[in-house]
């Protein structure tokens, strides 16, 4: 049996960590609520966009000849994957579930036979694949010293992207994100940004004049395009992070409660235990007399 | 009194505007048009320039950098990569657009040249109207 003091030294720590993990719960939720307004304001520009772009693309993309970054360079050889994840940990299972549904990709398409390359962003998602992948790791995007994501921070990541697309690196590319369901959901997303697919546009009916050409216009918007997906994914995987991290440590608030129960009970019982002892010792010393 | 049509500015991060308005004047990447009510329906790219939306209110601007417009019957909506109400802008935005500029212009391939180029002077003009240094 434990001595009382280890107990009582087992049972302070144990409270510090709760309080610990309650700050962090309390923090969470609050950048959680930020993070979902800012996911919540981006959402009309994203919705928007890409009515407009389905659009454009459903009567510019049928025809032969139309922007690389819209009908694909005609192979899927090589592949480039974007991994987004977190910058930090302690947030239950977010990054491993985005850094798992990558994973298995990449070793599908390597077991077909095709070159995959991956671009991190997150200090998290490299420091995973890195032990298995770590050849195939063509860049990484660092985001740790970015308090709140902005539209530059996706920009820039876009640019890298079509940088290398441009300069033919790669034929097809792939985001994958955390999508935002709710507190306890996070659903890891693949999602194909180049060469770039729409939702069929719904019919709506309108003509519009364009200025420039519908194809200037298209090739116009089809780099920003990739810009606010990947924008989106950002937004998105912010709001999950945040929902992970304060599930995961609500949990863990909840556990170290339970613990702190449980020890307090085993101090009580060998305290007495202790003190029983002892007075049988001296009652009976007594009786000796 | 003229009729109005709504007016919605769009930008990533949220939604900056949205009002009645009874005109609003696009800077438009092949020149600048102004919508009124009832214009035909058009979609065009943006060059950075000054957004002016006069409604019942009183005028109110704004500077876009890029993006695109839809015209509609309806309304008029804006899609703009950054925007900010005129006022707001201040010389430390403006030396970021203005960099951003000439980086692409050294970034872009032989057949971008011209359209980097471009929107490089439209930045310049942009800071002039603004009365900012471009430098």
């Amino acid at each position: 049996m434990p001595n009382l003091s280890d107990l009582k030294n087992r049972i302070a720590s144990v409270k510090s960590t709760r309080k610990i993990t309650k700050a962090m719960q309390m923090v969470a939720s609050a950048k959680l609520r930020r993070a979902q307004d800012a996911a919540q304001a981006g959402r009309p520009y994203a919705e928007r966009f890409n009515a407009v772009m389905a659009g454009l693309a459903a009567s510019v993309g049928a025809s032969e000849g139309g922007p690389k970054l819209l009908t694909g360079t005609g192979a899927d050889q090589t592949q480039l994957l974007v991994v987004m994840t977190a910058e930090r940990g302690l947030c239950g299972g977010f990054n491993s579930n985005i850094v798992k549904l990558a994973r298995m990709a990449a070793k599908q398409l390597l077991a077909e036979g095709k070159t995959v390359k991956i671009l991190t962003v997150g200090k998290k998602g490299r420091e995973s694949l890195k032990r298995e992948f770590g050849t195939l790791l063509v860049d990484h995007v660092d985001l740790s010293d970015v308090k709140r994501v902005g539209y530059d921070h996706a920009s820039a990541i876009a640019q890298n992207v079509l940088h290398r697309f441009d300069a033919g690196e790669f034929d097809v590319a792939k985001i994958f994100y955390s999508e935002f369901g709710s507190v306890v959901n996070q659903i890891p997303t693949e999602l194909q940004v180049i060469p770039a697919k729409f939702e069929a546009a719904t019919d709506e009916g309108t003509v519009y004049d364009y200025e420039p050409s519908e194809e200037g216009i298209l090739a116009d918007l089809l780099p920003r395009s990739v810009a606010t997906q990947i924008f989106t994914a950002l937004l998105e995987n912010a709001a999950s992070e945040q929902g992970a991290r304060m599930s995961a440590m609500d949990n863990a608030t909840r556990n170290a409660g339970e613990m702190i129960d449980k020890l307090t009970i085993q101090y009580n019982r060998s305290r007495q235990a202790k003190i029983t002892n002892e007075l049988i010792e001296i009652i009976s010393g007594a009786e000796a007399l | 009194m003229a009729d109005s049509l709504n007016f919605d500015l769009v930008s990533p991060e949220r939604s900056l505007a949205s009002f009645e308005a009874t005109s609003v004047q696009i800077p438009g990447s092949e020149g600048d048009m102004t919508a009124m009510a009832h214009h035909e329906p058009v979609l065009t790219t943006l060059r950075p320039g000054i957004l002016s939306v006069s409604a019942a209110s009183g005028v109110s601007e704004y500077v876009v950098t890029g993006g695109f417009a839809e015209v509609t019957a309806q309304g008029v909506t804006v899609i703009a990569e950054r925007a900010m109400a005129k006022a707001d802008v201040t010389q430390e935005d403006m030396d970021g657009i203005v960099s951003g500029a000439a980086e692409a212009v050294e970034r872009a391939s032989e057949d971008a040249q011209e359209a980097a180029r471009k929107m490089q002077s439209d930045v310049a003009a942009l800071a002039s109207a603004l009365g900012l240094n471009a430098a």
